[in-house]
């Protein structure tokens, strides 16, 4: 029969030799290997304490933004829960009151916005969908839970905190200071 | 019928026999399908209307078997009535789809383009034909045109600064209601819908201008904010009504009544009952029922397969029955021994707040939290 590729390779039923028989040499030779694998470099890091730089388009955790002035982005238009495949975004919209025009950059924002952490397939749809800059996937872990409960992440989880009375918080929600290979 | 001649008219190389009289708008729509040119302000249950818009010009290669000289200049196909072996080019015109996306360029000269926060995102006729037909970008650079803020009733909120001034409020207001109050005032790039002294709109039918503003200009208050149309349920129903057919499309999610309009055909017009009248719903069907319980429900409507209200929307039962629970028969029986209620965890869609029962936008006071 003739082989697809040239690199088959004949199984070889030898019966072995004394040499082989004995096996020590071959352990010999694999504690070689091993202890040669205390000088090389190690591909690990020790997480958390050491981080892995993200690559810039990592596409990670959600955010919703603020605009200059510290007020939601967000207009609840719909179109990342349109754009979503795995229809991991619900929300429901309300119209501004007189006097929340601090809060609201719009006239109609979004009241309730919730993101379905287990659903989510981190695609990045919904951030090319949005035509307020308001959602982003930013440089950070959706972190582990123990119950499905806490996968459910409203806008107290994903509303990005305000640069001006929260820098700390801000600057965790943006990433800043972590390592990236775009630096 | 039979008194009147058929005119023989060749659309796009098409050929159709209608009867003398039909525009040529309305023969290209009994072709259908892209032949059909485009439609702002025409509609054909409103008489008088059309002719302002511009956006159904076609080019008329042929005038007639008598007179075969084309005509000098593009044509508003929605005012031109059909003559014997006359020939229309539409599609097949680089002059009329140049002409049309210069037009789409004028209507949205000040047009606010606020899609994003607009109830009529998703059915907008504007926005189908900027689509479609209009360019990528603007070469307007001054300041848009914009209003005073004008309340014009309890149900209706009116969006000045979105209107394209098709005149189809004011012909809905003169021939279905008895009194008209509202019209257009001042002129030119001024004129704007109003009502006459501020008064507010209380006529029985006045509820049909929002169904025929082709832009998001009249939307219904009711509805306000509370849901993108594409993430409603279309359904046909209908109910005994004492002042109108009653027959309607109510926009659910789940058993909550979001939103009662009259049931529109292809070209985004009121469809019209057996006996040919055209189905104008009556406000108190309109912004009143807004329980499942006041109606009778007769299927899912069909929309068409290329708006983005059927994005997902998924095909068969889903909308009329909630679907059985299919756990225990896989698992021999056996219930789940941990069960996650969604409604537990989630503040969105929460069951005690009736949204869809307000007369008015949701206000952030209308929402609690217990995570704050």
């Amino acid at each position: 029969m003739q082989a697809l590729t040239n690199r088959a390779k004949e199984v070889s039923r030898k019966p072995m030799t004394l040499l082989e028989k004995l096996y020590l040499p071959a352990i010999a030779k694999g504690m070689l290997i091993t202890f040669s694998h205390i000088f090389k470099k190690q591909p690990t890091v020790s997480y958390p304490e050491q981080k892995r730089p993200f690559s810039p388009v990592f596409r990670g955790l959600h955010v919703l933004n603020r605009d200059e002035e510290g007020r939601e982005r967000c207009t609840a238009c719909g179109l990342c829960a349109v754009a979503c495949p795995a229809e991991a975004i619900t929300m429901e919209a309300a119209e501004r009151l007189p006097g929340e025009e601090n809060l609201y950059r719009e006239e109609k924002y979004a009241a309730k916005y919730e993101i379905n952490m287990l659903r989510c397939i981190f695609c990045g749809l919904c951030e090319e969908a949005c035509p307020k800059d308001a959602i982003y996937l930013s440089e950070t872990f959706a972190p582990a839970n123990f119950t499905r409960k806490g996968f459910i992440y409203g806008k107290d989880a994903l509303l990005i905190p305000d640069a001006k009375t929260d820098p700390e918080g801000y600057a965790k929600a943006r990433g800043i200071g972590e390592p990236t290979t775009a630096d | 019928m039979s008194e009147q001649p058929l005119f023989k008219v060749t659309i796009d190389n098409i050929t159709i026999e209608v009867p003398a009289g039909t525009t040529v708008l309305n023969a290209a729509r009994k072709i259908g399908g892209d032949v059909a040119p485009p439609a702002m302000c025409y509609y054909s249950k409103l008489q008088g209307s059309g002719g302002k818009c511009r956006t159904c010009l076609v080019e008329v290669s042929k005038g007639s078997d008598k007179d075969p000289r084309p005509m000098p200049k593009l044509v508003a196909s929605c005012r031109t009535n059909v003559m014997d072996g006359m020939e229309v080019k539409n599609i097949t015109s680089t002059k009329v789809i140049d002409t049309r996306a210069s037009i789409v360029e004028f209507l949205l000269i000040n047009h606010p383009l606020d899609c994003p926060v607009c109830d009529q995102a998703g059915e907008c006729h504007l926005q189908d034909l900027s689509y479609e037909h209009g360019k990528e970008g603007t070469r307007y650079e001054f300041q848009r045109r914009t209003f005073k803020k004008q309340a014009i009733g309890p149900y209706i909120q009116l969006h000045m600064t979105r209107c394209i001034l098709c005149y189809r409020c004011v012909f809905v207001a003169d021939q279905l209601t008895n009194k008209r109050e509202h019209g257009i005032l001042d002129r030119g790039d001024h004129s704007e819908i109003a009502t006459f002294i501020e008064k507010s709109l209380e006529n029985d039918f006045i509820g049909n201008v929002i169904d025929v503003c082709p832009v998001g200009a009249l939307t219904d208050k009711t509805f306000r904010f509370k849901n993108r149309v594409w993430f409603l349920k279309p359904l046909d129903a209908h109910r005994d009504c004492p002042t109108c057919s009653g027959k309607v499309t109510l926009w659910n999610r789940g058993d909550e009544v979001f939103r009662v309009t009259a049931r529109k055909d292809e070209w985004g017009e009121v469809e019209s009952l057996a006996d040919g009248k055209p189905a104008w719903i009556c406000n108190s069907c309109r912004f009143e029922k807004k329980k499942t319980s006041d109606w009778v429900i007769e299927g899912p409507r069909i929309i068409s397969r290329q708006s983005v209200i059927s994005q997902g929307h998924y095909a068969g039962k889903i909308g009329t029955h909630t679907p059985a629970e299919t756990f225990s028969a896989v698992h021999g029986g056996r219930q789940p021994k941990l069960l996650m209620d969604i409604h537990a965890v989630s503040e969105v869609n929460q069951t005690d707040i009736e949204l869809s029962l307000l007369e008015r936008p949701a206000h952030s006071t209308d929402f609690h939290s217990e995570k704050d």
